[in-house]
């Protein structure tokens, strides 16, 4: 399942409802769990706020794409995406990617390759403001 | 019976156009988000960027992709597709 949020979330909480909605899956004896939050520093400057543009309707497609790809290459039981787009501060989850598999080789394998593959193809853009209220755009991931 | 044939020509028109987007820094620097191109032929992406753009060269860096798929420059566009530009994605 994919999701594109404009408003916080509390990506723990978000499982935890998954989980008592969907029935914990007797199948599954591993979840991987990625949650990506924004930092109050980049590139050596400190910065207080963030907006994140996106396509609509490409990086829906995009999301959809990558999680369909890693139900292909790995066995496992549920993928989830779910992603910020517009104004984030710091210390509010960006990305959370979970996976839920049989194993956990496949489980880390499938989360890691996940959050790599939405890092470089899923059309989202920073736009940072630094505390003295200059505005830069993001011009490229750290590498890892 | 004018409104008829007016909703005709739209149509018709529309299925003319190729609509182009350029997507944040890219869009700052161009000074636009959104072109509508005129074309009766599959024209390529090189040509879409050109005419949409008024820049001969496509940057290296920027990405393409035509109706919500990365493509690349030699790609072929047809009338009713929509081809977007941008940098390098910085998500996650």
């Amino acid at each position: 399942m994919i999701e594109l949020r404009e408003m916080p979330f509390d990506p723990w909480q978000y499982l935890a409802e998954r989980q008592v909605s969907q029935g914990v899956e007797a199948r599954s004896g591993a979840a991987a769990i990625f949650v990506g939050t924004m930092r109050d520093f980049n590139e050596g400057d400190s910065v207080q706020e963030m907006y994140l543009e996106h396509y609509p309707g490409m990086t829906e497609h995009q999301l959809e794409t990558l999680a369909a790809s890693a139900l292909k290459e790995w066995s496992l039981d549920d993928v989830l995406i779910v992603h910020r787009i517009g104004r984030i501060i710091p210390t509010q989850p960006i990305v959370l990617v979970a996976v839920w598999s049989a194993h956990r080789a496949e489980a880390f394998d499938a989360c890691r390759h996940l959050m790599e593959s939405l890092k470089h193809s899923a059309p989202f853009w920073k736009r940072e403001t630094l505390v003295d209220n200059s505005v830069r755009w993001v011009a490229s991931n750290t590498p890892g | 019976m004018a409104f008829l044939l007016g909703a005709i020509l739209n149509g018709i028109l529309s299925i003319m156009l190729v609509k182009v987007l350029f997507f944040a820094s890219l869009r700052e620097r161009l000074g636009v988000g959104q072109v509508m191109l005129d074309t009766h032929e599959a024209i390529s992406v090189q040509e879409v960027w050109q005419r949409s753009s008024g820049e001969n060269v496509l940057p290296v860096n920027v990405l393409i992709a035509v109706n919500h798929t990365y493509s690349d420059a030699a790609a072929l566009v047809q009338p009713g597709d929509e081809v977007a530009f941008f940098p390098p994605v910085t998500g996650g």
